[in-house]
């Protein structure tokens, strides 16, 4: 071999190592929102600046967090990046399954994060991801029919105030329902909701040696409060209602009041979809005068798994999608109505942004939510609309399940809190607590 | 002797097909009329049901966002390739259990039919650290030896029925010819069974088109099939149905076309020893 043949081979080695040094394909398992699809068609952009590919799996929420749990569990190394939720991130942070996210850069700002979004992602002060977007929950309600009612909606209403006025606004001839709630069994869909309403009226899931509390009064009358409000005001059968029906709903001006994700005010204020764009008003989640509204907190999330061998790579698009700049794309290309939400403090600041009808609610909905301290009570979890343990999301459920029951009329509401008190003993001892 | 049937019988019993066919058809109908209005169509109610403002956009935002002919590609490998493989395998084996069974054999076919009750998910975990083991998680190679295997009892059940109803004596006549164990099963009990072995294979290309749970669990980037592909289109927070529908119309119509133009075999196939 000549030396020009030595010197040949020698560089395209190098140059091949280059490229595998700074040139990745990252796989990144995301979720059908919105907000993700729009991060989608900006990889351009992040292929611009680093040189780094993008190879998407997107999937539905509920086969998504089955496939990532599987692949992080088993150390299958399928992704560089997985969507995850504030229920998994401390959970997984803590079983050592995600990559710290230390050592981001000056320019990203980590402390600009809101703090509430870092807290719920973090795990003994580590945070283990980046919010993409987040959200709370609050009232979206039409301004229209609430004149019609001759009532006010104060912007941080008391459940009270919300029967009534849901029952003021219902007109069943027209097909108008007072309010809209979730009622599907499913721990994110009816679960949530009914958890975070609970909360407001003073219960929680466990006291602080981990007994589960459904035999309390407070949940009796949380779950007698929601099933007779919505039996007098609610939508036909929203037993199976969800996020989508109820949007769906509202949309069509079906409904007075609907208490939800914060991400839904710009799906209900947008001409294109909805009916009653320009008649929706906002605001905070009710209470009953206890100190906790029935708001929750959530964020979706970018998450490294460990293991990734391309943990560099994955931290550059994570420092991308996340950044104050990546907001400010999405404002200069879609209108600030369309940037994630719910994630960093500047956005809040922004003067354009405020302009937003429902950033302000948006941010006090937030900023309400407390997940290390989430109830009246005290309690030995974090979290809010769940129990950050791994046993919460099969029990939940289940509870769920018996609580849909009653909202289908197929059980009293006594006969649902024994069957959920029992099932919830039953497995909380089998896991050993 | 056959029973005279009147026309009046005729017409309330063809009302009748017709009415229970269109009752089956229609969830894909509606699927594919709603694939064409916009979003707020998609969900108004009342729903609207051809007098709206017919639209291709979902279909090119559909294409703009996904790479359906990937997903196209990796469906029909799986869904051929599997079935191919697991026909191969099967003919031989229903043969033996038809024409020479042994004192087990019934208990055989009862047991590879008891691997179908299983829950799926019940051996998720086994089967995902065995793809790790040996590198096969999204490949097509890994997802099409599954696929093949989970449905491999539903063929050879299908193509044991149909041997059964083959006299054996044909099958001797041919043996005391002359002919090879390889002869006899390919070139006298093959073509007499050609209508039960194309319905085999059709209905089992449509199993394989339409597994869900495996083709999600064991594929990422690289093989997921078109069953992924709907997946990406489904969102518990948003109202997407019209580019869900885009995307599931997609997804089954080269089935749909498949099982239109092979109907006559199919039918043939599934009523095969049905009367004697």
């Amino acid at each position: 071999m000549n030396t020009l043949t030595r010197a040949l081979l020698g560089v395209s080695a190098l140059a091949l190592t280059m490229t595998g040094a700074t040139a990745e394909t990252i796989t990144i398992a995301t979720v059908n929102n919105g907000d993700m699809i729009r991060m989608q068609g900006y990889t351009d952009d992040f292929t611009a600046k680093t040189g780094h590919e993008v190879e998407w799996v997107t999937l539905e929420e509920n086969v998504l967090r089955q496939r990532v749990t599987t692949d992080i569990s088993t150390k299958g190394g399928q992704f560089d990046i997985m969507t995850i939720g504030m229920y998994e991130t401390p959970i997984w942070g803590s079983n050592g399954w995600l990559v710290p996210l230390n050592g981001l850069s000056e320019e990203y700002d980590v402390d600009d994060i809101l703090p509430a979004m870092r807290g719920g992602l973090s795990h003994e002060g580590t945070l283990f991801a980046a919010p993409f977007y987040g959200e709370s929950s609050m009232v979206m309600y039409r301004t229209d029919l609430m004149e019609k009612a001759g009532m006010e909606m104060p912007d941080a209403p008391t459940w009270d105030f919300i029967r009534e006025a849901a029952a003021a606004m219902t007109d069943r001839d027209n097909e108008i329902n007072g309010i809209c709630l979730r009622g599907k069994a499913g721990w994110g869909e009816g679960g949530a909701f009914i958890t975070v309403t609970a909360n407001s009226f003073g219960a929680r899931w466990f006291d602080e040696d981990w007994n589960a509390q459904f035999d309390q009064p407070e949940w009796k009358n949380a779950l007698e409060f929601f099933a007779g409000m919505m039996s007098e005001s609610g939508p036909p059968g929203y037993a199976t209602n969800g996020f989508n029906e109820n949007l769906s709903l509202f949309q069509q001006g079906k409904c007075g009041m609907w208490i939800d994700a914060t991400v839904a005010a710009s799906f209900v204020t947008n001409p294109d979809d909805s009916t009653v764009a320009d008649k929706v008003g906002f605001a905070l989640a009710p209470d009953t005068g206890l100190g906790k509204r029935a708001n929750w907190l959530w964020a979706w999330a970018l998450a490294i798994p460990a293991g990734t061998q391309k943990e560099a790579a994955a931290k550059q698009f994570i420092e991308w999608a996340t950044s104050k700049d990546y907001i400010e794309l999405v404002a200069a290309k879609e209108g600030w109505a369309n940037v994630p939400p719910g994630a960093r403090t500047s956005l809040y600041e922004n003067p354009e942004y405020q302009a937003v009808p429902f950033a302000q609610k948006t941010l006090d909905s937030i900023n309400a939510a407390d997940p290390t301290n989430p109830t009246v009570k005290p309690v030995p979890y974090v979290g809010i609309q769940f129990v950050a343990i791994p046993e919460f999301a099969g029990i939940a459920t289940e509870v769920s399940q018996e609580f849909s029951a009653v909202y289908a009329g197929q059980q009293t509401v006594d006969e649902a809190l024994a069957k959920a008190q029992a099932l919830t003993t039953e497995a909380m001892e089998a896991a050993g607590y | 002797m056959a029973r005279a049937v009147t026309t009046q019988r005729k017409t309330i019993n063809t009302a009748i097909a017709w009415a229970i066919g269109l009752l089956i058809f229609f969830p894909i109908l509606w699927t594919v009329l709603t694939s064409f209005k916009t979003e707020a169509q998609a969900i108004s109610d009342p729903p609207v049901f051809l007098f709206f403002d017919w639209t291709l956009e979902n279909y090119s935002i559909v294409q703009e966002r996904s790479n359906y002919m990937r997903y196209l590609w990796n469906s029909v490998i799986i869904a051929g390739v599997s079935t191919i493989i697991g026909i191969i395998i099967a003919v031989p084996a229903a043969w033996s259990m038809a024409f020479v069974p042994s004192r087990r054999s019934k208990d055989i076919l009862l047991w590879m039919l008891s691997t179908k009750m299983l829950p799926a998910v019940g051996v998720l975990y086994p089967i995902y650290l065995l793809f790790i083991k040996m590198g096969l998680l999204d490949s097509l190679v890994g997802l099409t030896i599954v696929v093949m295997l989970i449905n491999l009892p539903i063929i050879v059940w299908m193509l044991y029925t149909y041997f059964k109803e083959i006299p054996v004596d044909i099958l001797e006549a041919a043996r005391m010819d002359g002919a090879t164990l390889r002869e006899e099963i390919l070139y006298v009990l093959t073509p007499m069974a050609i209508p039960g072995i194309a319905s085999t294979l059709l209905l089992n290309v449509i199993l394989a088109w339409n597994e869900a749970f495996w083709t999600l669990n064991l594929t990422a980037a690289k093989a997921a099939p078109l069953t992924a592909f709907i997946a990406s289109y489904s969102s518990p927070e948003g109202l997407f149905y019209a580019k869900l529908s885009a995307a599931s119309t997609m997804a089954i119509a080269p089935i749909l076309i498949l099982g239109w133009f092979s109907q006559k075999q199919l039918v043939r196939g599934l009523t095969f020893g049905a009367v004697k």
